[in-house]
């Protein structure tokens, strides 16, 4: 089985605190993952550095095979590649312009293909396209991957405290879940072409069935934060799975729930591994839910990881008892 | 089958109850200045009679439209930049100062340099406000993008002050480069547009250019809130006002979605500063200052940060500001202007159509 994701030896520090301290984690392909840990383990911090958000301060992510959050290298050369061609340009001008030509139009010439340079390359430094990126690439200059960029590798996630966009309705935030899948321009957006409207489509009936999915069938029009709770978490699952990922991140998707919520959910989660072949990393308090659907349970203590394996094995290490109860006393 | 249980607004019965609104405003407007304009007491020794103040009154509800329409064009921009990222965008003004000197560049190289000629030829103009208005609007949207990128975007995630002082900086080199370039007199704006094509409505004269200016107005802001209600990159837009991080996480390119913001508040500047030179005949480099500070104002009162607002606002102003120049006090309208402001924000603070803070995020 191959894994999805492969954190090697990441750490993480914020000045002096080591928030996760060389953790070597991974994930196989198919299965659920849980990532458990008493408050401040730094679970959330591992979960954000997966996710984007921070880059760590030593190691790497490998998802599906690819360096995520490789070392940013010479990233600060960008904006110079950019001014290059302009300032080549700009600076043969001004020496045919001292060499005290007569020729306005040479000068002329030189002076448009300046700007236009400038220009270009401030749409393309702007628009970023994925060949440009390539290029970069090959000379050594590129960036860590930003939360966007995971997405489009196919990286899910909901949050911890529920970050639906509170005022704009269920199916558009499903819709803007699927924003990095879409490929429509704003060029066809302006002119409304069949591509446009063929996407739009399409893409309302797929957000309608992911809507279904999550149990919020015939509930698009309604505007997020007029949802009650249990609902606004499953439409962040929805949002989630809209930008079709291979891996699925759940921050304490029970958070706040009732028993019976909290049931759903779990058979929900379980139906994603089954019906769409998803990949969860799941972090969770509930440790009913953990229990019952992990196939691995990674323990996290003082960022460091005290404990990994099946359900069983985790409730049973002294360790982790260590951790969530405090030592007993002598 | 199960009926959705969801009672979802109808667009068009939306539309048209904006349109209603529109409409009764304005015929309200223009009763309220029909009546005014016969006061001898407001209007001193000017009070007209009947008819004529009727004709005036329509002609004078016109020009509020265009002037209106100019501020709402301005404003959008403002109302955008701090909808999606809380900038006060002070360099705004000065990016529509651009645009209107763009323009006159453009029209004069089209047209030869005679201003005030009177030309009819509605073929040819019609060619010569096109090619304009596709020149300089992606002209000023990518000046504003560029703005963006080397003097925003670097202190993005950092403190809110901090581009807020770097965007007066910005209002001031673009400024003192129009200064340095055009110098600091009236620009004369070649009158492509004939000011005495008008259309006899009883005993008022209805400017074909006033008209012109808020359907041109009125069209760009239909199409903008179509861009950001109904596409990709407009739900894109809205998420990230809503909260970056998560719409960063769900795959928006937070990035893009914030140059795209520049580039369309940018573009509608230049729109503006077209339209600007047609209906006033001249430019100044200072021009930028005063037109900003009124469409900010209106951006403001309309609650900033939403787009229909930043609209509202725009003609509010206009009207406020036509009401006391046509009844002889146009040394006083800003003062009206800014009094209306502070009252609309004493007793609601967010603006007339502005949400709660607690609202967003």
């Amino acid at each position: 089985m191959t894994d999805v994701l492969h954190a090697k030896n990441v750490t993480k520090r914020f000045g002096g605190l080591v928030a996760v301290h060389d953790i070597d984690f991974t994930i196989p392909e198919g299965s659920i993952v849980s990532l458990i840990g008493p408050n401040g383990a730094g679970k959330t911090t591992f979960f954000n550095i997966i996710a984007g958000i921070y880059d760590p301060s030593a190691g790497s992510i490998e998802f599906r095979g690819r360096d995520m959050i490789a070392k940013a290298r010479r990233a600060w050369m960008e904006p110079i590649a950019w001014l290059l061609p302009p300032a080549v340009l700009g600076a043969i001008t001004l020496a045919v312009a001292e060499s005290g030509t007569k020729n306005q139009t040479v000068l002329a010439l030189g002076l448009t293909a300046t700007i236009l340079a400038l220009l270009a390359s401030m749409v393309i430094g702007v628009s970023r396209p994925p060949a440009y990126q390539r290029f970069m690439f090959r000379f050594g200059i590129f960036r860590s991957a930003r939360p966007n960029d995971m997405v489009v590798a196919g990286l899910g996630r909901t949050f911890q405290n529920i970050r639906l966009f509170a005022n704009m309705t269920a199916m558009d935030n499903v819709l803007v879940g699927m924003h990095s899948r879409l490929k429509t321009t704003w060029i066809d957006a302006l002119l409304s072409t069949p591509r446009d409207r063929r996407e739009e489509k399409t893409s309302r009936v797929r957000a309608n069935e992911l809507l279904t999915l999550v149990g919020l069938k015939g509930r698009g029009g309604v505007v997020a934060k007029n949802l009650p709770y249990g609902d606004q978490r499953r439409l962040e699952i929805a949002r989630a799975l809209a930008s079709d990922p291979a891996l699925l991140l759940l921050d304490e998707p029970t958070a706040g729930m009732n028993p019976r919520e909290t049931a759903e959910l779990t058979v929900l989660i379980g139906r994603l591994r089954s019906e769409l072949g998803l990949t969860v990393l799941l972090i969770e308090h509930d440790m009913r839910v953990v229990m019952g659907i992990s196939d691995r349970v990674t323990v996290l203590d003082h960022g460091e990881r005290i404990a990994e394996g099946t359900p069983d094995e985790v409730r049973r290490n002294p360790k982790v008892i260590e951790a969530y109860l405090g030592t007993p006393p002598a | 089958m199960t009926t959705v249980a969801v009672a979802r607004r109808s667009p068009l019965n939306r539309a048209a109850r904006i349109v209603a609104f529109a409409v009764i405003a304005i015929v309200l407007y223009d009763i309220v200045l029909f009546v005014a304009l016969q006061q001898s007491w407001l209007t001193g020794s000017k009070a007209l009679t009947g008819d004529h103040a009727f004709g005036v009154a329509i002609q004078q509800t016109i020009n509020a439209l265009s002037i209106g329409a100019i501020y709402a064009l301005i404003a959008l921009g403002y109302t955008m930049v701090y909808g999606i990222i809380e900038l006060i965008n002070f360099a705004h003004g000065d990016v529509f100062m651009v645009g209107a000197f763009l323009s006159i560049l453009v029209t004069a190289g089209i047209f030869g340099q005679i201003p005030g000629a009177d030309i009819t030829n509605i073929p040819f103009l019609i060619l010569v406000l096109t090619v304009a208005l596709l020149l300089v609007m992606p002209a000023t949207g990518l000046l504003n993008l560029t703005i963006e990128r080397i003097f925003y975007r670097p202190f993005r995630g950092g403190s809110r002050l901090a581009p807020l002082i770097t965007a007066v900086g910005v209002s001031f080199i673009l400024q003192n480069v129009a200064l340095v370039v055009v110098g600091s007199g009236d620009r004369a704006a070649p009158q492509v547009f004939p000011l005495n094509w008008q259309i006899p409505i009883g005993d008022a004269k209805i400017s074909v250019l006033s008209i012109f200016i808020f359907v041109l107005a009125v069209g760009l802001m239909l199409a903008l809130n179509t861009f950001v209600n109904r596409t990709r990159l407009g739900r894109a837009m809205r998420a990230t006002a809503q909260d970056q991080q998560a719409a960063s996480l769900m795959g928006v390119d937070l990035n893009q979605t914030i140059a795209l913001t520049f580039l369309l508040g940018g573009a509608l500047a230049g729109a503006a500063g077209v339209v600007w030179g047609l209906r006033f005949g001249f430019v100044r480099q200072d021009l930028g200052f005063n037109a900003g500070l009124k469409a900010f104002t209106s951006a403001v009162l309309g609650g900033i940060g939403n787009i229909n607002g930043a609209a509202l606002g725009g003609f509010f102003i206009g009207f406020t500001e036509n009401l006391a120049s046509a009844l002889g006090y146009s040394r006083w309208s800003e003062f009206l202007v800014f009094l209306i402001l502070t009252f609309v924000l004493i007793f609601r603070p967010t603006g007339i159509l502005g949400q709660q803070l607690g609202d967003r995020a």
